[in-house]
């Protein structure tokens, strides 16, 4: 440790006089420094987080005060949109759609795998860079204008995409131009996946430190080398089925479009005999493991900080793994529990529903052992930890409450209901979400070299997991009264839908207040970069090779090549002088 | 800053970085194919009618083109193999072959589709020029990409040769690899399409 910390200033110093060579914008825009992209990317999935939380913020006024008039900025959305301030369904058809998209594509995903996954996993298994630096910055480049052809299908002639994230067919076929920008996005969106799971996969087999066995991995890194084999394979067949729709669309095939489809009373002139429930197939494909893709760095992230913050090795880390693993694969068998409602014959339902309930076993097997990690543990209760912690339960309710959803029986009443939301939203909202929001408490002082303010981070906290609550707890008792996800007046046209209307103000005054929960984060991401508390150096008392290197890494990470001489978790052990044996001390 | 295993190959994984790259976009290049071919199945078999292809498309064209992307596959391994044994002027006569090879599967191609669509026959026609005009349009933009690649390698990439003639040797073969699976594609596509 401190040999390197000598040589590194110097190292650093090389660098920078490297790097004055490389310019600007060879140095923070089109460069292909594994953490200046991981950077990026993180910064874009909050952006887009952000604006994927504000499309929701605008929905929530709808569905609270169905067709009433938003005040104050109401009017900015002009006539086409909102006349007099209140909202058309096909504006809340778009902002529904376009949430979902930016929310998956844009925000999580490359928060969680571009962002964090760029950023730490080179230095977590002490490489220098990722294997193929140049097809990392393109991987970004590609993220960048899928992002930029979602958002500009929101100016394009009737808007945006309106048929849901999941763009079925015939409806999506059907529909407007925004449409087709939707479906050029997800191909730049599904490239820029291609790129990186490649890259990802091919560093964490070939670029690992010296003595870092695949058993040695931090948990962290066995997260995104799965996610990316599910990126790398369940990727590819929503691509095929994307130029298929848009062959669809543009060609003029019918590739999803029955035979004698009748639109606005019309009987479509196209060649007809194609299948709108393959869509669905191929749609799934991917979506299931992308629910995966979602959830299994967050796991990796509430990993390494229980880990860290309880001063103990995890408990069954290599159940875990193998866990992890089966449960990678268990997601290509299951995605037809999205489709029970389309007719399949009971023994595909009964294929899927019994797959489904095999693929909750690892998914158990993992959130027990991070509970199990905390026993005994002297807990440090800082913000990383809050949040980590926080995830078990809410991803606890998510999952649990998904069990009915795969159960073919009770998930015909359930399907498409405010239930559905609930189930999916406890997963990505208050469980990967703040499983993203510990990995930046957490790794904040590894790229800035300054940690975040604990007191704001508390604030950001408490606020967030009581709102998180107030939102999406009401949607299961609006969703079990049968009320549909798809209605953009809350259903308040229906009588069984009335006992409930209440509960869907609560879920948006949550929604709103939440938004400002958010602004002590972004004071406090801002503000800590010149002004937090420094820390350099292996600020949390961390096992893991990351921490090796330099706060923030120069280029290159390490000064010399670490090594690995033992597991990831080797806290507390007896007889040892500190409280913590780091991975790459001798 | 030099990225390990480039060139060199890693001992306990037996592979370069390429190698493996190459490998892994191939996997998921084979999930884009196996969706279309599913796709092509669950269509022609939930359908009342379906042609036969030969009836419809002319398969000695087909079978022309067979031959052709074989032999430049067969070009391009004697591409790879002419490094290996470090006489460059051989490897550049072998991958010429190979990118002219890949020109004329494009002008047979050409010829195939202009003669259709005079016929009418769009990929709006029906689902069988729908699936054809797909499978065979993304194969072909495959074939383009490996020729460019290939190109790439004849002409300006050629000078990594005089600097790291290994490394150079290596980015043959990745993309000799990529070459082989645009033939295999093909391989299946031909009966597919034009037997069955």
């Amino acid at each position: 440790m401190s040999e390197q910390a000598v040589v590194a200033p110097k190292s650093h110093d090389q660098h920078e006089a490297h790097h004055d060579e490389l310019g600007f914008w060879r140095k923070y825009v089109f460069s292909t420094d594994h953490k200046v992209i991981g950077i990026q990317y993180a910064v874009t999935g909050l952006l887009f987080l952000l604006f994927g939380f504000s499309l929701m913020m605008l929905m929530r006024w709808q569905l609270a005060y169905p067709g009433a008039a938003l005040p104050l900025i109401g009017n900015l959305f002009g006539e086409a949109r909102m006349p007099g301030g209140s909202m058309l369904p096909e504006f809340y058809n778009e902002l529904g759609a376009m949430h979902g998209t930016i929310m998956v594509f844009l925000g999580v995903v490359p928060l969680a795998v571009g962002g964090f996954g760029n950023f730490v996993l080179p230095l977590q298994i002490g490489a220098p860079d990722m294997a193929f630096p140049k097809i990392n910055m393109a991987s970004y480049w590609c993220l960048f204008l899928g992002g930029m052809t979602m958002l500009g299908s929101f100016l394009v002639p009737g808007g945006a995409a309106q048929s849901g994230w999941t763009s079925y067919a015939p409806l999506s076929v059907i529909a407007g131009t925004g449409q087709t920008w939707w479906l050029v996005g997800m191909i730049f969106l599904i490239t820029s996946s291609l790129l990186g799971a490649v890259n990802f996969l091919t560093t964490t087999i070939q670029l690992r430190a010296k003595g870092l066995t695949f058993m040695r991995f931090p948990f962290f890194v066995w997260s995104q080398f799965v996610t990316s084999f599910l990126l790398l394979l369940a990727f590819p067949p929503l691509e095929a089925a994307g130029v298929m729709q848009l062959m669809d669309r543009v060609a003029g095939t019918s590739f999803f479009l029955p035979s004698g489809l009748v639109v606005s009373g019309q009987v479509l002139a196209n060649a007809g005999g194609g299948n709108a429930v393959l869509w669905q197939h191929l749609f799934w494909f991917l979506a299931h493991p992308e629910v995966y893709v979602l959830i299994l760095p967050a796991m990796g992230i509430v990993a390494e900080i229980i880990a860290n913050n309880t001063r103990k090795p995890l408990w069954g880390y290599r159940s875990m793994v193998y866990a992890l693993i089966f449960l990678g694969f268990m997601s290509f068998i299951v995605w037809a529990h999205h489709m029970f409602m389309t007719g399949m014959g009971t023994t595909m339902a009964a294929f899927f529903q019994t797959t489904t309930m095999i693929i909750s076993i690892p998914s158990v097997v993992i959130l027990t052992a991070l509970i199990v990690s905390l026993w005994g543990g002297s807990i440090r209760f800082n913000t990383p930890m809050l949040f980590a912690v926080s995830f078990l339960p809410m991803f606890g309710i998510g999952g649990l409450t998904g069990l009915p959803l795969g159960l073919n029986i009770s998930d015909i009443p359930l399907h498409d209901t405010y239930y559905v939301i609930a189930h999916f939203h406890y997963v990505v909202a208050p469980g990967t979400i703040f499983a993203l929001f510990a990995g930046i408490y957490y790794w904040y002082p590894k790229a800035t070299g300054r940690k975040m303010n604990e007191t704001l981070g508390k604030i950001h906290w408490i606020g967030s997991l009581v709102c998180m609550n107030v939102v999406f707890m009401p949607m299961f008792i609006v969703g079990l009264a049968g009320v549909s996800r798809r209605l953009f007046d809350a259903g308040s046209g229906y009588d069984f839908a009335q006992g409930t209307m209440h509960w869907n103000a609560v879920s948006s005054w949550g929604a709103w207040i939440m938004g400002l929960f958010q602004i002590p984060f972004i004071f406090n991401f801002f503000y800590s970069i010149r002004n937090g508390e420094k820390a350099e150096g292996n600020v949390w008392q961390a096992t893991t090779i990351e921490w090796s290197a330099p706060s923030p890494p120069p280029h290159g990470n390490f000064a010399t090549p670490p090594q690995a001489y033992r597991g990831p978790y080797e806290y507390s052990v007896p007889g040892s002088d500190k409280d913590f044996t780091p991975q790459f001390e001798a | 800053m030099d990225i390990p295993y480039t060139v060199e190959v890693r001992r306990d994984t037996g592979l370069n970085n390429g190698k493996i790259g190459i490998w892994l976009f191939l996997a998921s290049e084979v999930m884009l194919f196996g969706a279309l071919f599913a796709s092509y199945i669950l269509i022609r078999t939930g359908s009342p009618s379906w042609p036969r292809g030969d009836t419809v498309l002319d398969y000695r064209l087909a079978t022309f083109n067979t031959i052709v992307l074989i032999t430049s596959s067969v070009t391009m391994v004697m591409a790879w193999a002419s490094l290996m044994r470090r006489k460059f002027g051989t490897f550049r006569i072998y991958m010429a072959a190979t990118v002219l090879l890949g020109g004329v599967f494009l002008v047979v191609k050409y010829f195939e589709y202009s003669h259709h669509l005079h016929l009418g026959e769009y990929p709006s026609h029906s689902n069988f020029f729908a699936i054809y005009y797909t499978l065979t349009g993304l194969h072909m933009l495959h074939v383009l990409g490996g020729m460019a690649v290939n190109a790439y390698f004849w002409g300006p990439g050629a000078k990594l040769w005089d600097k790291n003639p290994t490394w150079f040797t290596n980015r043959v073969e990745h993309s000799g690899l990529f070459w082989h699976f645009v033939d295999l594609v093909w391989i299946f596509l031909f009966p597919t399409l034009y037997l069955l």
